[in-house]
């Protein structure tokens, strides 16, 4: 059998992009997508926790119970929203959810704290538990803090807590988040593109004419595949610079080592796309199918919920994923500037992962065409 | 006018044509359950088993007490003892620990001449909301062992202590959290993926003229389409639900009822817009591209579903008041987990029953600028 001949495939990967490119709505999809999910994520999807919405009963209005719910301002991680008296306030506050975390200084405050045993009552409206536990670890250091300058210890406890993060020392949730935004949108677009291209034909009743068109198998696999490896590579660029440029994500690594890492894990989407094509006779089947493969890929890949708090049998899943080793490249190239020595595994994983999907992929394509 | 007979002649049409379509069966009812499974199951926020190293340069029984202490608060799994500080690098190059805690020389010294001892913790930032967790753990244990400190060396005792309580969702579990919010999600879905297909479809393959020509009106041909849809949103309601409190143990506090009407309303919101967008976009391809930048997507980040509204910046906090599943999520959490009822969510409820008029109204007139 004769390898793929080139002019064949080049006319091929020309039809297809000018097909994506005259679809003026398609084009804005493919260029709109990438950018939508980067302001979401860029701005939206944060999980740090600032200006906790709070309500402060004072029973006690006295300089020192003022002097509390000052600090809980001044930290910066709590704005009241109210204040009132009467502990009924705090209850509805919550319970209209105005209010996420209740201050309730009862009365006496001052004159216990001179004694050595005023409390507090701190409530937090554990519905977002991760606010919440932010939140409640916030609250509790600076009601120490207070007590200790009380106290006349100055502020100082005797253990005093030194932190320090590496790859991301301000702990910014963008870092983490924008990057990776690029192995959703080449999941999510390789999938629907290669797997519409095929099934659009079959609709129109062009893939016979194709079929019967000097082109073989393989060269139609390549002309399906190419073009939209190229749009996507394409993304991958657009969406590492707005990363780098316009939301100031460091990057520590290799610029080559993550475009190799994009081919890579494209082996294994496009292969996918090819498969969803074999198994849908309209375009809607293909839509739908590409949506149920989509969420449980992005789910368990850690894109945003981490492989690591997963049960164990899941975590194993995830070794599975393609998704799931190109994210822990991206970031590990972005943040840590970490090169092939550290990320080989996945590199490795992503290879063959790759070929085997592709390649099962292109012979169960031409069986579905032969 | 509506006709009886005609009305339910297109959904008995609708619905036949679904049950032919196996994948959109299981869209509606196999992804739903499966979500519910992932989020209740698999996927979590909360942050266990830290991966901890420990680098203990004092020895001393106080330093153990404080490792101790850290092993007792169940959060943290002491995977490494190193030696030098400097082995901690290559092991969170690695990933293979969270966070390293360095005890100094001289801790237990200064602590008992009552000096300011020190903790060093570095962590691994790259994935900053579970780093802020581990640290935000990592505080609160230094906090207890600082106050049993002042208490045993210099019989202090802190003049003020807080109390804190967890309300509705005591136990801080994301699971919690997130079914209800799924319930809301979960009808997006339906609304953006299967209901956004129904007019282009006929669209695409001809059969809106044959349609058009027969004696069926527009509000008919709107409301019989959406019929079969909004049964299948409803029953996956009460499914997840269900399956929600008795496979999860999720908490249900508030009235069923409630929740049902409240769905019904938002649900008639959504299925109307997808239907708009359907009769807009006129080719199915684009019609799910549309309905999943303005359904879905805005349900799933901009509705406070997993991701606070409070810490989003301005443009997008006032974009949120235009989703309606931030209303219907406020809904759906404060039947589950906070047991209030119309009292309280009376004004969102009014905002689903507005969305439900508005997503009919915008569908069936859209639809009649198609068919003229």
């Amino acid at each position: 059998m004769p390898g793929p001949r080139l002019e064949r495939v080049r006319e091929m990967v020309r039809k297809e992009l000018l097909q994506v490119f005259r679809d003026s709505r398609l084009k804005r999809m493919v260029f709109l997508a990438p950018i939508f999910q980067l302001l979401a994520f860029g701005y939206a999807v944060s999980t740090d926790v600032r200006r906790t919405s709070t309500f402060v009963v004072d029973q006690d209005h006295t300089r020192a119970s003022r002097d509390l719910t000052d600090t809980f301002v001044a930290s910066g991680y709590f704005r009241i929203v109210g204040r009132s008296d009467r502990p009924r306030d705090m209850v509805e506050a919550l319970d209209h959810g105005r209010a996420i975390v209740g201050l309730h200084l009862p009365r006496g405050f001052s004159r216990d704290a001179a004694r050595n045993n005023a409390r507090m009552q701190i409530v937090f409206d554990g519905t977002n538990s991760n606010t919440a536990t932010v939140a409640r670890v916030n609250a509790e250091r600076i009601v120490q803090i207070y007590a200790l300058r009380l106290g006349g210890l100055e502020g100082h406890p005797p253990l005093e807590l030194r932190d320090r993060a590496w790859f991301n020392p301000e702990l910014r949730s963008r870092d983490y988040n924008v990057p990776a935004v690029m192995g959703a949108i080449m999941l999510i677009l390789s999938l629907i593109l290669t797997s519409l291209a095929v099934v659009r034909e079959r609709e129109i009743g062009t893939l016979e004419q194709l079929m019967v068109s000097p082109l073989q198998p393989r060269e139609l696999v390549i002309g399906k595949t190419a073009p939209f490896a190229l749009i996507c590579l394409g993304d991958l660029l657009v969406i590492a610079a707005v990363a780098i440029l316009w939301f100031r994500v460091p990057f520590h690594g290799n610029f080559l080592l993550l475009v190799l890492a994009g081919v890579l894990y494209l082996l294994s989407t496009l292969g996918l796309g090819l498969l969803i094509s074999t198994v849908s006779n309209t375009q809607q089947e293909a839509v739908l199918t590409s949506f149920l493969v989509i969420m449980p890929t992005m789910l368990l890949s850690g894109f945003m919920f981490p492989v690591s708090s997963m049960p164990e049998v899941f975590q194993w899943l995830t070794l599975l994923n393609p998704l799931r080793h190109f994210l822990e490249i991206v970031r590990a190239i972005f943040l840590k500037g970490a090169g092939l020595d550290a990320l080989w595994p996945q590199y490795a994983a992503l290879l063959a992962m790759g070929t085997g999907v592709l390649g099962f992929a292109a012979t169960r394509f031409r069986k579905t065409i032969a | 006018m509506l006709n009886r007979t005609r009305l339910l002649a297109v959904a008995r049409k609708e619905a036949l044509q679904l049950r032919r379509d196996p994948r959109s069966l299981i869209l509606s009812f196999v992804l739903p359950v499966l979500l519910l499974v992932f989020f209740g199951y698999a996927i979590t926020w909360d942050v266990t088993d830290i991966r901890t190293a420990v680098v203990d340069l004092d020895g001393t029984a106080r330093a153990r007490e404080l490792v101790d202490a850290f092993h007792a608060s169940g959060r943290f799994s002491i995977v490494a003892r190193l030696e030098r500080t400097a082995d901690i690098g290559p092991l969170l190059d690695r990933g293979r620990i969270r966070i390293a805690l360095v005890i100094p020389r001289g801790f237990a010294a200064d602590l008992g001449t009552g000096r300011v001892a020190q903790l060093q913790a570095i962590v691994d930032g790259s994935d900053a909301n579970t780093a802020t967790i581990a640290l935000g753990y990592t505080q609160a244990i230094a906090q207890q062992f600082s106050a049993r400190i002042l208490f045993q060396t210099r019989r202090v005792q802190l003049p003020v202590s807080a109390e804190s309580r967890v309300w509705y969702n005591e136990e801080l579990a994301s699971r919690n959290m997130i079914v209800p919010g799924l319930v809301a999600v979960i009808m997006m879905i339906i609304a953006g993926m299967l209901t956004s297909l129904t007019i282009a479809r006929e669209w695409e393959r001809g059969t809106m003229e044959q349609l058009a020509s027969t004696p069926v009106s527009r509000a008919e041909v709107v409301l019989g389409k959406l019929l079969p849809y909004l049964a299948i949103g409803l029953v996956d309601v009460a499914l997840c639900s269900l399956l929600g409190v008795l496979l999860f143990g999720v908490p249900f506090r508030g009235n069923a009822f409630f929740l049902m009407g409240a769905s019904f309303a938002f649900l008639t919101g959504a299925l109307g817009l997808g239907m708009f967008i359907s009769a807009v976009a006129r080719t199915q391809l684009l019609a799910t591209q549309i309905g999943m930048i303005a359904t879905f997507l805005p349900a799933f980040l901009l509705s406070g579903f997993m991701f606070s509204i409070d810490n989003m910046p301005l443009p997008l906090r006032v974009l949120t008041y235009f989703v309606p599943a931030r209303y219907f999520l406020v809904v759906t959490r404060g039947v589950f987990l906070k047991g209030v009822g119309p009292d309280v969510l009376w004004i969102q409820g009014l905002l689903m029953i507005a969305f439900a008029v508005a997503g009919l109204t915008l569908a069936v007139r859209a639809f009649h600028k198609e068919i003229s």
